[in-house]
């Protein structure tokens, strides 16, 4: 699974963008805001008992009472803790969101498009953009790839998948 | 011996074209799932899970059982070949299986892998078959109060035996748990946590939450790490086969203390792992020439492949016969079963005796053809890793949506599925281990509801889980393993006033 094997060297020296803890503490802060939230909802559900025992709410509130403590615990462990090592760097970051963005597109596209043409697009457009593959290769093996999926899915297991304008035209 | 004539029962069930042909579908799937980085066991079966809605249950987990043994499978062919472990659990096997190909051994040490997968998972399919039943017959007496130990006992064993750091076991778990009540609830048919948003109203479906997590987590971790895969070729000749089985019996003891190991760990939850590195460390330590381990031993192939399978599959064992699932491939094969309105537990071995047999048939002969098959095909699946990552990251891209998409026909589901692959990311580079989200998420609904029903049924007495000696005993064991690593430090100090004689020399 060669991914860009030649330029392989520069890998370690990138400078970190952010250390683990500040992502640690960043967390905790999340799922703090996250226990509250929940807290309060449930709070209103109703975490008492009434006639028929315990409400709605009564168990997920002492769940989220749980998460606020562990988070808290969580923050405090990482403001006491030394500094520690990176949470990715640069260039490790970099190649992450080639990767999230074309699927954050991708999925935009599916609502519009429809899931095939964006299927097909962002094989096309991964293959050639990041992996640098000749584009009669990227675009065969996104035909290819997409006609077995509609094939696979929509004729044979009856899965339907959401589907846009060229799927109308065609009659699907 | 009933279990016998049922299982020659399940066996008849089985033996139709039909359902011979999905099982070696479902084991190319498997093979090729598991031999893809970022693909791997639980996300494997979540994502091809759609495709057997159309089927009867029986077909349908006849075909997913056998996706899982694929998976099972082709991860040692990453590990051996490629030094890459396919799923944590195969990382033991890396130890001596790539030094092996790197000696040009690369075909006795993919035979051993596969073989003692074999009989790993065989042992553990006999300790399915004859124990299965007595525990769902024991487990029907159970009411809510028992259930609810018993979940309690999965989830505080999680925390108190995890290797992770207690607080993130803990926040996985709380999280999982909180999610698993979003929508309506159960008892009552109030919505909660919904914050009147409609597409919260049917919940956060699980193996939406999986194929995030662990697939589009995983092909971003894969190009963080940027994999260069320089792997072996091997192909396997009847020759090398018939070589490495005839030194099979030499290895007896290895084999069955592996066995032996992984079916113990895998019936208890999370166990694989510790499973495969503890069956590693056992065989070194008792053999004769310990420093060779490391160097490519066939022994340190087999020992920790064995018991990885055993424990793979004995997991099943508390999913079938009490719902509870052990690992997290289990957990979705269970949410599996509930998708077609199978309720895993005591009674399923009442009421859906030929399913439940069936499945069991399916898990022996699932993996006789799995062992034939993949000796025959590995330079098939070898061939895979040299397609281009470029080419391969989008694809997996494109079947985990629809994976997504499938389970409930909504748009929200793959935006959803996109949340859960960035979290998922954050979550396994702080190290919140994700397994216990998974199983609590699973679980959740469940478990909330034993508690609930047992606080009804004793009106809001928290002492009802010490009423009898059965459910006392669970939840008193429950609390032990939760507290366990204080409980082993204090008895550790205690050991130290006891005899402080014999420590000084």
């Amino acid at each position: 699974m060669a991914v860009e094997e030649t330029e392989n060297a520069a890998g370690d020296q990138s400078p970190a963008v952010t250390s683990t803890r500040t992502v640690d503490i960043v967390v905790s802060l999340i799922l703090l805001a996250l226990a509250a939230l929940l807290a309060v909802d449930n709070w209103r559900t109703g975490m008492s008992w009434d006639a028929s025992g315990p409400q709605a709410g009564y168990f997920p509130f002492y769940l989220s009472v749980i998460l606020g403590a562990a988070s808290i615990y969580g923050l405090v462990k990482g403001f006491i803790e030394p500094a520690s090592e990176p949470f990715v760097t640069r260039e490790q970051l970099t190649r992450v969101m080639q990767m999230f963005v074309p699927t954050f597109l991708f999925v935009v596209v599916t609502q519009w498009l429809g899931l095939y043409v964006a299927s097909f697009i962002l094989i096309v457009g991964f293959m050639t953009l990041i992996g640098r593959i000749a584009l009669w290769k990227s675009l065969l093996t996104s035909v290819i790839f997409t006609v077995l999926m509609f094939v696979t899915f929509e004729t044979a297991f009856d899965v339907i998948m959401p589907k846009g304008p060229l799927e109308a035209l065609l009659g699907y | 011996m009933e279990a016998l004539s049922l299982l020659v029962h399940g066996f008849t069930v089985l033996l139709t074209w039909k359902t011979l042909i999905l099982m070696m579908v479902g084991l190319v799937l498997g093979i090729f799932v598991g031999v893809l980085p970022g693909l791997g066991g639980p996300n494997g079966v979540a994502i091809l899970l759609p495709l057997t809605f159309s089927m009867d249950p029986t077909s349908a987990i006849v075909m997913l059982s056998c996706i899982y043994w694929g998976a099972l499978f082709g991860g040692a062919i990453t590990s051996i070949l490629f030094n890459i472990p396919g799923e944590a659990w195969s990382v033991a096997t890396t130890f001596d299986g790539y030094p092996m190909a790197q000696k040009g051994l690369a075909a006795e040490a993919l035979t051993a892998a596969f073989t003692s997968s074999f009989i790993g998972s065989l042992v553990a399919v006999m300790l399915i078959t004859f124990l299965a039943p007595s525990v769902a017959d024991f487990a029907l007496r159970f009411g809510p109060p028992e259930f609810f130990s018993v979940y309690l006992l999965t989830f505080c064993s999680f925390v108190g035996l995890g290797r992770e750091e207690k607080h993130k076991t803990i926040i996985s778990m709380a999280l999982g748990l909180l999610l698993a009540g979003v929508g309506m609830d159960t008892v009552s048919g109030t919505l909660r946590m919904t914050f009147g948003w409609s597409e919260l109203f049917r919940g956060v479906n699980f193996l939406v939450a999986v194929i995030g997590l662990f697939g589009i987590s995983e092909i971003m971790l894969t190009m963080e790490e940027r994999l260069a895969l320089r792997g072996h070729a091997a192909s396997i000749s009847l020759r090398v086969v018939l070589k490495v089985w005839k030194d099979l019996p030499k290895y007896w003891v290895t084999l069955l203390r592996s066995s032996a190991i992984g079916c113990w760990l895998g019936v208890t939850p999370g166990g694989a792992i510790a499973a495969s590195f503890m069956g590693y460390n056992l065989a070194k330590r008792f053999s004769k020439d310990r420093d060779s381990f490391g160097t490519g031993r066939i022994e340190g192939v087999f020992a920790p492949e064995t018991a990885a399978h055993a424990s793979g599959t004995a997991a099943l064992l508390p999913m079938l016969a009490l719902g509870i699932p052990g690992s997290g491939t289990a957990a979705i094969l269970l949410g599996g079963l509930m998708v077609w309105g199978l309720n895993p537990g005591p009674l399923l071995f009442v009421e859906q005796k030929s399913f439940v047999w069936g499945l069991i048939a399916s898990m022996y002969l699932g993996n006789i053809v799995g062992l034939v098959l993949v000796l025959t095909t590995v330079p098939i699946f070898a061939s895979i890793l040299r397609v281009p990552f470029s080419a391969i990251a989008p694809m997996i891209v494109v079947s985990c949506a629809i994976g997504a998409y499938a389970i409930q026909n909504a748009m929200f589901d793959i935006w959803l599925m996109l949340l859960f692959g960035v979290v998922g990311y954050v979550f396994k580079k702080i190290g919140i281990p994700l397994a216990p989200f998974t199983l609590a998420l699973v679980l959740g609904s469940r478990a909330e509801d034993a508690f609930r029903l047992s606080m009804i049924g004793a009106e809001g007495d928290l002492r009802v889980f010490w009423s009898n000696g059965l459910v006392g005993s669970i939840t008193t064991l429950a609390f032990i393993l939760l507290f366990w690593p204080v409980i082993s430090k204090v008895f550790g100090h205690l050991g130290q006033f006891v005899r402080p004689s014999a420590r000084t020399n």
